[in-house]
Formats: C-alpha cells, structure tokens, sequence
C-alpha cells in the first residue's frame, strides 16, 4: 500500500526529475505528474476529513532519526487548495510557455516549488520546515527571474536575499529551541514549551522571520518588484501559494507551538501590522498603473488581513469562538489563493494579447478576451468578498468577533480595505469595456482561459458553498 | 553537566550570536550585492556556530550528531542560495555591459 502523504510529495518530485531527464516532453509530463500530484493531494484531503489526522514515518524510520509527515485538517485544507491551483497554472503554463525558451527552465523549477510547498504542509518538525522554506524561497526566486529582464532579475536578486535572511533568522530560532528542549519535533517542543527568555526569544526569531517571507507590512516592500516582474503563471504562484505558505508557517507556530508563551501584546502587535497592510496595500493598489502590480499590492492587504485574526483569536472568549475564526481564517486564505491565481492568470493573457498590462490602456480587452475579462471580474469580486465568496463569511465572523471582543477598531479597518478593493477592481473592469462590437467568441485559448476562469469560479463559489465541508475537515 | 563543557558552549554559543548580528547589521546597512551576500553567509556561520556548539559534550564524548546534520544541510542550502544570487550577479553585469 502506497502512503498518500508521501505521494502527495513523490509526484511532483518525479516530475521535475523526469522533466530534467526528458525535457522534450517537458508539457506533457508535466500535465501527467501535476495531475497526480492534485489527485493525491486530493485524496489526502478526503482521508483526513474522514479519519482524523493521517501521520507516516518515511522508509519506516522513527522519529527523531527519521523525517515524518502529518496531514491534519488545517494542512489538508492547504493542501488541496494548493494543488488545485498549481494544476490550473500546470495547464495554463502549457499553452502560456508552449514556444518559449524559458520552458526548458520553467517545467523542472516549477515542479520543485510544488514539491516543496507539498512537503511544507506535511512538514511536523522544525528543521524540515526550514528545509522546505528554503526550497521554495530557491526555486520562487529562480521562476520569478526567468523572464530575463532586468528588472525581474533584480527584483528577484533582493527577494532571493531577504527570503535568505529570513529563514536563517528562523533557524537560529529553532536552534535556540532545540539548545532549551533537545528536540525538534513540533508537537514533543510545543508539550515541553515553558516561558522564558530563550523561548521568547525563538518565537520572537521564528515569526519575525517569517513575517518576512510573508511580506508582512513593513517588511512587504520586496514583493510588489517581484511579483509584478514575472512571467504570469510564475506571479499567480508566487501570490497565491508562496507568500501563503509564510503567513500559513506563522499561524501553524503561534497556535500549536507558541500558544503558551504568545501573549495578547504579541498578537496586538501582529495584528496592528496586518491592519496597517490592508490601507496601505489597498491605497496602493487603487493607485496602481499596472495590472500586475496592482494584483501584487492586492496579496500586500489580503496577508494583512490573515495577521489581522492573530490578536482576535488570543482574545477569543470560548473555544467556539476560536474554531470558527479559524475556519473564516482557512476561508479567506483558500479564497485568496483561487482568486489571486486566477486574476493573475487572466492578466497574462490580456498582457500576451495587449502587449502590456497598463489599466489605462486597457480599452476593448473585454471585447478581444471576454473569458479572460470574466476571470478577472469573478476573481475581483472574490477579492472584495462579495457574497458568496469565502472572503464574505471571512470577514463576516471577522467583524462579528472584533464587536464581540470590543477590539471595535478592527471594523473600520476591514470597511475601509473592502471600499478601496472595490475601487481597485471597479477602476479596472470600468477601463476595460469599450463601445467596440461584441466577439464571436467567448473564448480564444481553451486552456489558457479555463484554467483562469475555473480556479475564479472555485474562488467565487467553491469555498464560500464548501464552507461546511471546509469546517468538518478542521474538526470544528 | 562538567562546568568546562558549559563554559564551553557559552562561548563558541555567544561567538556564535554575535557573527549573528554582526552580519544581519551589515546585511541591512550595506546596499551592494556582494556585500550582503557577504554578510548573510556571516549570519549562517554564526547561526551553524551555535549549533555546532550546541552538539559539544566533551572531548571524551562523541558529538550529539543531530545539529551536525542540521549544519550539513544548512552549508548545502546556504552554497546552493550564494550560487544563485551570483548568477543572477552575473546576469545583471552582462546586462550592464550590453547596455
């Protein structure tokens, strides 16, 4: 019998490896090894909200000697969403980079990010989440840099040094854990955890590390150059599924390991940065003269909302009240994922299409691309969160626990972001219809536009209506 | 535990610290490429320092192996990352000259 979770990391791994070996039939055993890796990924999903929590010690070895997976309901959840969207990429890159150089490089680099993100979720000790970390951070920059240009090369030179930097703030955390309790597997470290100054300390390292990896405000700076520079499917990855990675780390610490030691200051603080990057990140992206950069300012605030949950859930009056800011915290960042892949995806094609990707210009692409412009709207009203997206039930249970708890500066913040999402979205579907005459055709490139247009049809209405199934997976 | 031990620790641990925050300083004083790559491989070495003495039990005893392994793949991750950002170094330069 073969382990689900191990699968769910060999598939993509096989298929950089095979790629690298056969690069001529790079598309099409890229399409076969991501379809096996979001059918296993799948299939650990439905297995976990069946049973519980799935664990494995790989080739039989014991922890601490060996390396062990675990797959609970938060990880599930994560990593379904991630794959769904890495096989929508899968099959976008394959019309996107079909008759381009940069394939030889995308399909083996490509298949290495989604082995690492894999293998992160499943990841249950500290150091082979380091491990993961700095394979994706490897891998995201090497993408993010393939279309050759200069600015993609430096944007990405400085988000490959500061992700370096963050991760090894983030391991001398671990080592500081690892001098205090000699162990590094994350649920024998959380039981033995007391508070001191050296667990302080680690927490202080671990999550300000991977704050930055987030691109948590202030620290955000890097990721506006980065993602806006990359290739289309290379940016709706980045956005949607490496930062989330990150700030999914800082929740995953704070609430099973730190969880004794996490004070409400600590969480206030965390919170106050994430309300800070929802203005600012809104702010930015309303002014935004590109598509892209416009998107990439949008990933700023939707991180920022997720830091927003931290200091409700530390003042979160009952266990019901926790659980279900949970799920509104899995809701908004699945629905982020679908719809930030998808919206990116659609700006590539108008890009290829266009030339370029100024909203100024944009007039008459809704005419030349009316799938592509549906993805974009469906995906931006995700963003915004109008019903029934899971942003809507997100920020809904937000609002409800800022009043409960009386952190009532929570709700103007949240209204505020909404209102300038809305402006951002609004600015850009206004410039792109013209009085031009209607297309033939609804769509142009089959793959290329349904992969875009199904992740935004997932975002709109998949997660909003799998809410129920989305809670059963985390237990709640 | 043996006081030497200790003492021992202590100081390759704090040595350890400090490269730690000297290069994460000059990482985010300096602007220069090579400067901050410079300055982030200080910060691994100090961050392997302290994990190398973490692993030190004694001169009679062996090693604890596990932050050994943890510096082994911490060099390997920290080589392979200095390579990509020189190529992308590179990358740049060569764009310099052509342009």
């Amino acid at each position: 019998m073969l382990d689900p979770l191990a699968l769910a990391v060999a598939w993509p791994l096989l298929g950089a490896l095979s790629i690298t070996l056969l690069p001529r039939w790079a598309a099409h055993l890229g399409i076969l090894a991501a379809v096996g890796a979001t059918l296993s990924a799948l299939g650990v999903a439905f297995a976990v909200m069946d049973s519980g929590s799935l664990t494995s010690e790989l080739g039989g070895w014991k922890i601490p000697l060996g390396i062990g997976l675990r797959a609970d309901g938060l990880a599930a959840a994560f990593l379904a969403m991630v794959n769904l969207v890495a096989l929508g990429v899968s099959i976008h890159a394959s019309v996107y980079f079909a008759d381009s150089k940069a394939r030889h490089h995308f399909w083996p680099l490509w298949f290495l990010l989604w082995t690492a993100l894999n293998a992160l979720w499943l990841a249950r000790d500290l150091f082979n989440l380091y491990v993961t970390l700095e394979l994706m951070g490897l891998s995201a920059a090497a993408l993010g840099a393939l279309s050759g240009t200069r600015e993609s090369i430096s944007a990405n030179l400085r988000y490959l040094l500061l992700g370096l930097a963050g991760s090894m703030t983030y391991l001398l955390g671990v080592a500081l854990l690892y001098v205090a309790y000699g162990s590094l597997d994350l649920v024998q470290v959380a039981r033995s955890l007391a508070p001191g100054p050296s667990s302080a300390a680690a927490c202080a390292l671990m999550i300000g590390g991977l704050s930055l990896k987030a691109a948590l405000f202030p620290l955000h700076f890097w990721l506006p150059p980065a993602h806006a520079s990359a290739p289309a499917p290379v940016s709706a990855a980045l956005s949607a599924l490496v930062v989330k990675a990150a700030i999914y780390l800082v929740l995953r610490l704070w609430l099973d390991l730190f969880a004794g030691i996490a004070n409400a200051s600590a969480a206030m603080l965390l919170g106050l940065l994430g309300g800070s990057a929802v203005l600012w990140g809104s702010w930015q992206a309303l002014r935004a003269e590109r598509l892209k950069l416009l998107a990439a300012y949008s990933t700023v605030a939707q991180i920022g909302y997720l830091a927003m949950f931290l200091p409700l859930i530390a003042a979160a009056a009952d266990e019901r009240g926790r659980a279900s800011l949970l799920v509104a915290w899995v809701l908004l960042a699945l629905t982020h994922g679908l719809a930030k892949a998808s919206f990116f995806l659609a700006t590539g094609l108008v890009q290829k299409t266009t030339g370029h990707d100024r909203i100024a210009e944009l007039g008459g692409a809704a005419q030349s691309l009316p799938a592509a412009t549906f993805a974009l709207g469906l995906a931006g009203a995700a963003l915004i969160g109008l019903p029934p997206s899971g942003t809507f039930f997100a920020k809904w249970i937000l609002i409800q626990a800022a009043i409960a708890s009386g952190q009532w500066w929570w709700v103007p913040v949240i209204m505020l972001g909404t209102l300038l999402a809305l402006g951002y979205v609004f600015r850009l579907l206004a410039r792109a219809f013209t009085r031009e005459p209607t297309p033939p055709h609804f769509v142009t490139s089959a793959r290329a536009e349904l992969s875009a247009l199904l992740l935004a049809v997932l975002a709109m209405l998949g997660v909003g209506l799998a809410a129920r199934p989305i809670a059963n997976l985390l237990g709640v | 535990m043996n006081p030497e031990i200790l003492i021992t620790q202590m100081l390759y641990g704090c040595i350890g610290l400090a490269l730690f925050l000297l290069g994460i300083g000059s990482f985010i004083l300096h602007e220069g490429l090579w400067r901050r790559l410079i300055a982030l491989n200080v910060v691994g070495s100090g961050v392997f320092h302290v994990l190398v003495a973490v692993a030190y039990r004694g001169l009679e005893q062996t090693p604890d192996p596990i932050p050994h392994a943890l510096v082994l793949t911490g060099i390997v991750v920290a080589v392979s990352a200095t390579a990509l950002a020189l190529a992308f170094g590179r990358h740049l330069e060569d764009q310099n000259d052509h342009a």
